[in-house]
């Protein structure tokens, strides 16, 4: 998907610019671009090293497993056919906490681990399990405590103020959890009365 | 208002500080553990080079010739009943399909419109609030193999399409009300 979208904006790009008569614009602007995207990496290597190095610390400290056990409650409703102290859980409250942290890269392991024991909970079939779709929902939907890269973005570009949107992030984000989980809990319910497991 | 931009401003030092006294605490090597975090920041940087270098010059090349305006031309209308800048729709969709190419697209409306400006704060906040629905989806089912998703889809674009919203409402009720 990703491929024909940039493919695209390439191709109807050249197109439109051969139509319009400013191909020197679009010839610069493939430099110019090209420079801006270096110098970008280059300007958020500051605040990517200092905060995931902060992260480190929290993870090494057990924070992931605080946060583990005070969600313990929420993961209870949202799961309701995972057993009591199944493995799973565990894996899925991690995920949550390394997701709440803005750790993505810590997270994604501890959610497919998740996904592995739901695939045992569920028969090891190759169909997804309502608890596979409500981890997924969250997921997709990623409560952010900390957006660090945008936060970098923004330094680079000499914003004002570049954490000005931590508020905004969290109000969003959290209005996208709760309606990804209502969401699910919609369709599954549904899926129930059309007759279908 | 001023409660929330001093939540901002107070969140962040208050959040390391705690890292980092509960750390010591648990007598966790502080700054050995820094370093070692901070050395998988500075590969990510480093990887994420490719990535932007191909979104932001497929951008340039899609805005420098023009056609951009055409599709923003084209869709004004519908957007402008709903308040929503026609500038922000590309990243809308982009957001669900590549995390790096919506990377691309934001800094790329930060650095035409200005990291303070409306669409530059509203680019920000729809970059952070949501993840690549594609990408979780094919990661998480494709590592344990699920091949039939049924309604995971579904709810995966309905949940970036309420961020995608309730980033506007977010900004336009903080910064602009």
């Amino acid at each position: 998907m990703v491929n024909y979208i940039w493919v695209g904006m390439m191709v109807i790009g050249f197109a439109v610019a051969a139509f319009n008569g400013n191909m020197d614009k679009v010839n610069a602007a493939i430099f110019t671009s090209a420079k801006e995207a270096v110098t970008l990496s280059f300007a958020m290597i500051s605040i990517l090293v200092f905060w995931l190095g902060i992260m480190k610390i929290a993870e090494k400290g057990g924070l992931l497993e605080v946060l583990a056990y005070l969600f313990r409650p929420i993961v209870k409703w949202l799961f309701p056919d995972i057993p009591k102290d199944h493995p799973a859980q565990g894996y899925i409250l991690s995920n949550m906490a390394a997701n709440l942290l803005g750790l993505g890269n810590a997270a994604t392991p501890m959610g497919i681990k998740a996904m592995e024991q739901l695939k045992i909970l569920n028969g090891g079939k190759n169909e997804a399990s309502r608890s596979m779709i409500t981890l997924l929902a969250i997921n997709t939907s990623s409560i952010t405590l900390i957006p660090t890269t945008i936060i970098a973005i923004r330094m680079s570009y000499n914003s004002q103020s570049p954490t000005d949107i931590v508020a905004p992030t969290l109000l969003a984000t959290a209005v996208a959890t709760v309606g990804a989980i209502l969401i699910d809990r919609y369709y599954y319910y549904r899926s129930l009365q059309k007759g279908g497991k | 208002m001023n409660f929330v931009q001093s939540f901002s401003i107070w969140f962040i030092p208050l959040l390391i500080g705690f890292i980092l006294l509960y750390g010591t605490y648990k007598k966790v090597p502080t700054y050995e553990t820094f370093v070692e975090g901070g050395k998988e920041g500075f590969s990510i940087a480093i990887n994420i080079i490719p990535f932007l270098v191909g979104m932001l010059v497929a951008i340039s090349v899609f805005r420098a010739s023009g056609a951009l305006d055409y599709v923003m031309l084209a869709m004004r209308p519908i957007f402008s009943l709903f308040h929503i800048p026609a500038e922000v729709v590309p990243l809308g969709l982009m957001r669900t399909i590549s995390g790096t190419g919506a990377l691309g697209m934001t800094s790329d409306l930060i650095a035409t419109h200005g990291p303070d400006s409306f669409i530059g704060r509203l680019a920000s906040t729809i970059q952070g609030s949501t993840d690549t629905t594609f990408y979780v989806l094919t990661v998480y089912f494709g590592a344990v193999g699920i091949k039939k998703m049924k309604y995971a889809l579904k709810v995966g674009l309905l949940a970036d399409l309420i961020g995608f919203l309730a980033s506007i409402a977010a900004i336009s009720l903080l910064f602009y009300s």
